[in-house]
């Protein structure tokens, strides 16, 4: 008779770790399985942290989470080949504990995750790939994993398997991904000396700034670049939906060169050592292209179930708590005795439905259609708008009066009236 | 300033174990790649390189430098022509920071 647990959680990432973590705290006997060779070594992240998210699930997180700096300052820019217009949010505020957020190396914070997944109870099992769901008729019964006699049996299992979902997909619950529903995102990690990332970001002790750009880095193509500070290192990336590199044939790898060679931003990195190049999508295809999200003795957790905010740069804080939803509909059952059917799996949903994970997003619900139809957002705007900037700030003996003209003259060639208050409009439905 | 050295020497910062001669990419139908693409989307964008045009017109793959996102596999969506699987258990890469 092969060993049966009550849940198997496939994967440790933020996801499997919160939903692994709470079962384990609930009594239920979990089985984790993890295919790198510890927590974290397959994962990949920017990486901010929210608190809030995480605070429900480890109250103390604080108390010994491996975590870089707190964000003090968060900038927006919008670049155009030399320049950069932007706005700098930066309050004392944010300086007062418990801090909101954080950011983090994913391969040091799922470790440590992990190490309270474990601690609770769970039992993990790294370098181990799960390669199938065992299915009895629709209904999910257990895994098959790469090892020998590698089938585990369980009541529920629950897919916290990664923005591939490849174990859904095998089993027909989804289609495969399309290319307009991800972002394909790269980026390194340059360290530097403590001392010199805080004079140039103009930060002290563990304060930390997060800069959001769009704008000509990303070559018309709907995307964002980010630059995070760590304690001893700069994290800059860049990510465009995966529809757009297609149409548009660009080598990832040359579209970060180019951003990093950008007179704003290079200075920003000068002198760092690059020390890691990761790839990874991102499931931003929002609530539209998001799967089923559970049938019988599964559900679909994280970037496995479409849970990111593209919009607000959300996605981890999404996964714990679907992992946690996930997991206090187990428990509920499990304490009425009730079994892990579809009908019954249906709780899940509805806490969803109930949280701001769903709120957010159906808010958002339109934004990838509007962007993806409208690439002027990414491509005219930004031009524009530097070159508003550049010839109101260039003293010339040029009056102020003819260029505004020449300004409204230059939007108007490029978007004409009517267009930019249908943008207007476009935006303001896509946030409402 | 030839992009292929550039991946290659980003590559090389990067931890990983290889599980030689299993690799965990493959082309479904080699004549599909040749005859039938004309994107062939997955040498522009895969993001590690592992994509390459042979000299004879065949496109190859080779996933040692695979970095497991999953682009080639999802891009290839006019023929569904890559078989995709993660590594074997601890095998692939192996992110130091992530």
């Amino acid at each position: 008779m092969a060993e049966k647990f009550d849940v198997i959680v496939v994967g440790a990432g933020p996801s499997g770790n919160s939903a692994a973590l709470k079962l384990a705290e609930a009594g239920l006997s979990v089985l984790q399985i993890e295919r790198g060779e510890s927590p974290g070594s397959k994962n990949v992240q920017g990486a901010i942290l929210y608190s809030d998210a995480l605070e429900k699930l480890i109250p103390d997180f604080r108390d010994d989470a491996p975590l870089e700096r707190h964000v003090i300052e968060q900038r927006m820019w919008v670049l155009d080949d030399d320049s950069f217009v932007g706005t700098h949010y930066r309050s004392d505020s944010f300086n007062k504990e418990p801090y909101n957020r954080y950011t983090m190396i994913r391969s040091q914070f799922d470790k440590w995750f992990s190490e309270r997944v474990q601690k609770a109870g769970a039992l993990l099992i790294c370098e181990t790939t799960v390669s199938n769901l065992l299915l009895d008729g629709n209904r999910v019964v257990g895994i098959q994993t790469d090892r020998e006699g590698g089938e585990i049996y369980a009541d529920a299992v629950i897919l916290a398997d990664g923005v591939n979902s490849l174990l859904a997909k095998k089993a027909g619950f989804h289609p495969e991904l399309e290319p307009k529903n991800v972002a394909l995102a790269v980026k390194e990690i340059h360290f530097m000396p403590q001392e010199l990332i805080e004079q140039r970001f103009n930060v002290k002790d563990d304060e930390g700034v997060v800069i959001e750009m769009v704008g000509k880095i990303t070559k018309g193509m709907m995307g964002t670049g980010f630059l995070y500070t760590n304690r001893e290192s700069v994290t800059i990336g860049v990510g465009c939906m995966l529809s757009d590199f297609k149409k548009q044939k660009i080598t990832p790898f040359e579209l970060l060169e180019q951003m990093k060679e950008h007179p704003s931003i290079k200075p920003l990195i000068q002198g760092g050592e690059m020390k890691e190049y990761t790839a990874h999508l991102i499931p931003e295809g929002g609530y539209k292209a998001m799967p089923d999200l559970y049938g019988e003795g599964w559900m679909i957790v994280g970037d496995a179930g479409m849970f990111v905010n593209a919009v607000h740069r959300e996605g981890s804080n999404l996964a714990m708590t679907t992992g946690m939803h996930a997991a206090n509909t187990l428990i509920e059952l499990n304490a009425e005795g009730l079994p892990f059917s579809k009908a019954n799996l249906k709780r899940y949903k509805a806490k969803l439905d109930e949280s701001f994970v769903m709120k957010d997003m159906k808010k958002y619900k339109n934004m990838p259609d509007v962007f993806h139809t409208n690439p002027q957002f990414f491509n005219d705007y930004p031009e524009l708008i530097s070159n508003a900037a550049r010839t109101m700030l260039t003293v010339d003996g040029v009056d102020k009066k003819t260029k505004e003209r020449q300004i409204g003259k230059s939007f108007r060639q490029r978007r004409s009236i009517f267009g930019m208050v249908k943008d207007t409009f476009k935006l303001w439905r896509a946030f409402e | 300033m030839s992009a292929a050295i550039k991946v290659e020497e980003k590559l090389f910062q990067n931890r990983y174990k290889v599980d030689a001669g299993r690799p965990h990419i493959s082309i479904i139908d080699e004549d599909k790649c040749r005859n039938n693409c004309a994107s062939q989307a997955c040498i522009t964008c895969c993001p590690a390189g592992c994509w390459t045009m042979e000299g004879n017109g065949q496109v190859t793959v080779i996933s040692d430098g695979c970095l497991e996102c999953g682009t080639c596999r999802i891009i290839c969506d006019d023929h569904r022509n890559v078989a995709w699987e993660y590594p074997r258990g601890g095998y692939g890469i192996l992110f130091k920071f992530g």
